[in-house]
């Protein structure tokens, strides 16, 4: 009965995207104040009814209701209760279900916070944003219904992929399906926008915080998913360019690009043509990812079981919505010529060289992604394309973006003197060169590229220890405390996630440089040496879990005599799939990880152990986080809440002028 | 209306229009130029019997399938059953190429293991998989290092090879095999060789 409630509430939901889609868009048209209200209400009743739809299907998880399709496939009753909560997600329908419910949420966001919007403007993004959601809702009910039933049912299921057993696996797919689906909002002003012919730096203003705490979800949730392939996957990579990863990180790339020229729309007026470009192209490459994963069109590890009708129906999906919106860029963007004017010089300039690098790095990940498919379909053959391709078009994409990254921030907009700033940043240039030759000989590793992510990592850091300390002389005389105070969220923000970048640089380069690992047979009692450690390997135990066999390896880890910590890393069969995995124990420090994963046991009772020193790791996703923290900083500016204030009580005036 | 504007949505319908093509292909189907040529010779330890040889020309005559698999491979857990299903009904003869055993499995890193112990580790697992699944083999080879994989152009496990009875490979399946494709693809090809003689 339960999946029958969630199945006919989420027909429900449809229905009330379908009304959603058309009657503000209608009422906007024709300036009908009262078809112009419904699309509010509307949105949160399809909130109501997809949350309610969701809780239907979980409760077929959390009750091993194995008459329910989806339930039987990727649940079991042994499993433990969170993972039968998230195991609604580790599928393709339930998915689905998540990607809509995301968005619904994104919705009821914008009905809730965006009481200042003009009504028509509201009216319109509430439009768009009903429209995608019918094409996912109905996607999601005709190609993959979360609610078929299995008759009879079966006894237990086969329970969720072993792989997905994990806490990462919990707050991934949540904050990267935000991430991906919060660009809709982006896309949804900027189509409004585009409809309303009205490009303005207030609607840049009113885009800019959703856009940013969009990608600040994102950024989570590919740092979150990289970790867990970190420590899940069991050979300590951290990011392997598998076309579902690539997936998420060219919106990442196009998004940050959206970021910074919404700042320039916002500020100077310029860029508009471009800024909606990128709205328009973010949110595209989230759905052309949700494309690649669900259709099958592209191998991948994570891809879930495929079908090519749903590929077909959500191409038709892609076609109808990123056509629509280019045809209306087409035919509206030639009027959005103009904007402030800027000389070659200028802060303008920095951010339009890094939108492009940043454009040009998300389509270069994109050819990657697709050429073995250009290929096969051009009958040129079948190749694969892997990290070395990404690695070397990668490096020399983003090395320009790092140092303009740092540069900008010290010209002004609209026109400075090259020498001038040239000659403030200079001694900072250098001194990170040097810095950068210096480290990487100081650790014995000097390879060009060792020597290059250093110089970058520490011109990111020299650079924003100098933008700092110029920002607070600039109140002279002010005491420090309100110096500091006159900084602005956003500022900080910026400040915040550029440091970021140099500490993830600093991860990636040192971890890349320094790592080292060794595969050792080991008996009880044996000790093995990496990097200045020892492994005494203390025996195996039995360590069997709710839904699977496992053994434990007791590994004592120490340093010059002292012990630091016993590492227990796992062998796991997963019951019900009779998967093996293998579950890594590490020893998670500032400066390195000690990483420690068992392989098999062989016949004379000595076990397989892959010992790994990983130097700086954790740097990668303290980089991440510091990103995030940037974007939260930004996003919570107080001049978006104080605007909004204004212009809401700027348009209650015009409304009580027009009722008059 | 300007030209440059339409760059994107050209960009974009070009795109679509390989995505949409590509939804037609398997990218999982890699065609085999070995279809039609003589399947490359080898000899091999067996399975049951790692002191006996198995080599092609013992299978002359005979219309057979090689099934190449192995312990760690999650796919081919799938495909069993089917396996076990069609020699229960005697659809065909097939012959298990037991797949890098070991140095296959990612989970065990098998650099500097001295070849016996693998071969030995290999047998162990291999054996105890049949056991526990059901062993729907004619008999299993042992390609330890995959060196026959690689003359098979093995790429992937499980594959399937439909071989005639001059010795020739005349059909390559990837992947699992599914019912469907035994029904409508396997089974008329077996019938199809059988009756040509």
């Amino acid at each position: 009965m339960i999946p029958e409630l969630g199945h006919f509430a989420l027909i429900l939901a449809l229905v009330l995207s379908l009304v959603q889609a058309i009657v503000p868009l209608v009422g906007a048209r024709r300036n009908s104040m009262a078809l112009m209200a419904v699309g509010r209400p509307a949105a949160q009743g399809q909130f109501f009814f997809i949350v309610f739809s969701y809780v239907c299907l979980t409760w077929a998880f959390v009750t091993s209701d194995f008459s329910v399709q989806l339930a039987a496939s990727n649940s079991h009753s042994a499993t433990p209760i969170m993972y039968k909560i998230t195991g609604v997600w580790g599928n393709h329908e339930g998915s689905l279900l998540l990607w809509a419910m995301s968005l619904s949420l994104w919705t009821v966001a914008v009905t809730v916070f965006s009481r200042h919007l003009p009504d028509a403007f509201l009216a319109r993004v509430l439009g768009v944003l009903g429209m995608v959601s019918a094409g996912f809702i109905s996607f999601t009910l005709v190609t993959s219904n979360p609610f078929e039933r299995l008759l009879p049912a079966v006894a237990d299921g086969r329970d969720l992929n072993p792989l997905l057993q994990d806490p990462g696996m919990i707050i991934h797919p949540p904050l990267l399906y935000m991430g991906y689906v919060g660009f809709s909002v982006a896309f949804a002003f900027a189509i409004a926008a585009l409809m309303s012919g009205r490009l303005d730096a207030a609607w840049a203003r009113w885009s800019r915080p959703w856009t940013t705490v969009a990608w600040v979800f994102l950024t989570a949730g590919i740092a979150v998913g990289s970790g867990w392939a970190y420590y899940e996957l069991g050979w300590g990579g951290w990011w392997f360019w598998d076309p579902v990863e690539n997936a998420s990180f060219m919106p990442w790339l196009l998004g940050t690009a959206l970021i910074h020229s919404l700042a320039v729309t916002e500020k100077r007026g310029a860029f508009r043509s471009w800024t909606v470009l990128l709205a328009i192209g973010a949110f595209s490459l989230s759905l052309l990812g949700t494309f690649l994963v669900r259709s099958g069109v592209i191998t991948s590890v994570h891809a879930f079981a495929t079908d090519p009708k749903r590929g077909l129906y959500i191409l038709a999906l892609l076609v109808i919505v990123i056509g629509f919106s280019l045809l209306l860029y087409a035919l509206r963007a030639p009027r959005l010529a103009g904007g402030g004017s800027f000389s070659f010089v200028s802060r303008e300039t920095s951010l339009l060289g890094n939108n492009v690098l940043l454009t040009v790095a998300s389509a270069s990940v994109l050819l990657g992604t697709l050429y073995p498919l250009f290929l096969d379909a051009l009958n040129l053959g079948k190749i694969s394309v892997g990290p070395p391709y990404f690695e070397a078009v990668f490096v020399p994409l983003m090395t320009p973006v790092v140092v303009l990254m740092m540069f900008g921030p010290f010209l002004r907009w609209k026109d400075d003197d090259l020498v001038a700033a040239a000659r403030k940043v200079a001694p900072a240039f250098i001194a990170s060169a040097l810095i950068g030759f210096a480290v990487a000989w100081a650790v014995d590793h000097v390879t060009w590229r060792t020597v290059l992510g250093l110089f970058l990592a520490a011109w990111v850091v020299l650079a924003s220890i100098q933008l700092l300390v110029g920002r607070l002389k600039e109140r002279a005389g002010a005491s420090a405390g309100s110096r500091l105070r006159s900084i602005t969220a956003s500022w900080w923000g910026m400040w915040l996630a550029h440091l970021g970048v140099g500490v993830f640089i600093i991860g990636v380069t040192l971890v890349g440089s320094l790592d080292q690992n060794l595969d050792v047979k080991m008996k009880e009692g044996q000790r093995a040496e990496l990097a200045g450690y020892t492994f005494l390997f203390r025996g195996a135990v039995d360590a069997d879990g709710p839904n699977y066999d496992a053994a434990r390896g007791i590994i004592e880890l120490s340093r010059d005599g002292r012990v630091l910590d016993t590492l227990t890393p796992e062998k796991r069969l997963y019951r019900a799939q009779g998967m093996p995995m293998t579950e890594a124990s590490l020893d998670i420090g500032v400066f390195r990880d000690v990483y420690v994963s068992l392989g098999e046991q062989l016949p004379d009772g000595a076990w397989i152990v892959s010992l790994y020193y990983k130097p700086f790791i954790s740097w990668i996703w303290m980089g991440c986080v510091l990103m995030g923290l940037g974007g939260l900083c930004a996003a919570a500016d107080r001049r978006y809440r104080r605007l909004a204030a204004r212009e809401a009580a700027a348009g209650a005036g015009q409304r009580v002028a027009a009722s008059a | 209306m300007k030209a440059k504007f339409l760059v994107p949505l050209l960009l974009f319908f070009g795109l679509a229009g390989f995505l949409a093509f590509g939804l037609t292909l398997n990218p999982r189907e890699v065609p085999s130029p070995l279809i039609d040529k003589p399947a490359p010779d080898f000899t091999l330890a067996r399975l049951d019997e790692p002191a006996q040889t198995f080599s092609l020309k013992e299978m002359q005559g005979e219309v057979w399938l090689l099934n190449v698999w192995a312990s760690w491979c999650v796919a081919c857990r799938e495909e069993h059953p089917l396996l076990v299903r069609m020699a229960e009904q005697k659809i065909v003869p097939v012959v298990g190429l037991n797949y890098k055993e070991v140095r296959g499995d990612g989970a065990i890193n098998a650099r500097g293991m001295a070849i016996e112990a693998e071969t030995d580790m290999a047998i162990e697992r291999a054996r105890r998989w049949l056991r526990d699944h059901g062993n729907p083999y004619l008999l299993s080879v042992l390609d330890i290092d995959g060196r026959v994989g690689i003359d098979f152009g093995v790429y992937g496990v499980p594959e399937t090879f439909l071989i005639d009875r001059s010795g020739r490979i005349r059909y390559k399946h990837i992947g699992p095999i599914t019912p469907d494709a035994l029904q409508n693809v396997l089974i008329p090809k077996i019938e199809e060789l059988r009756r040509a003689g």
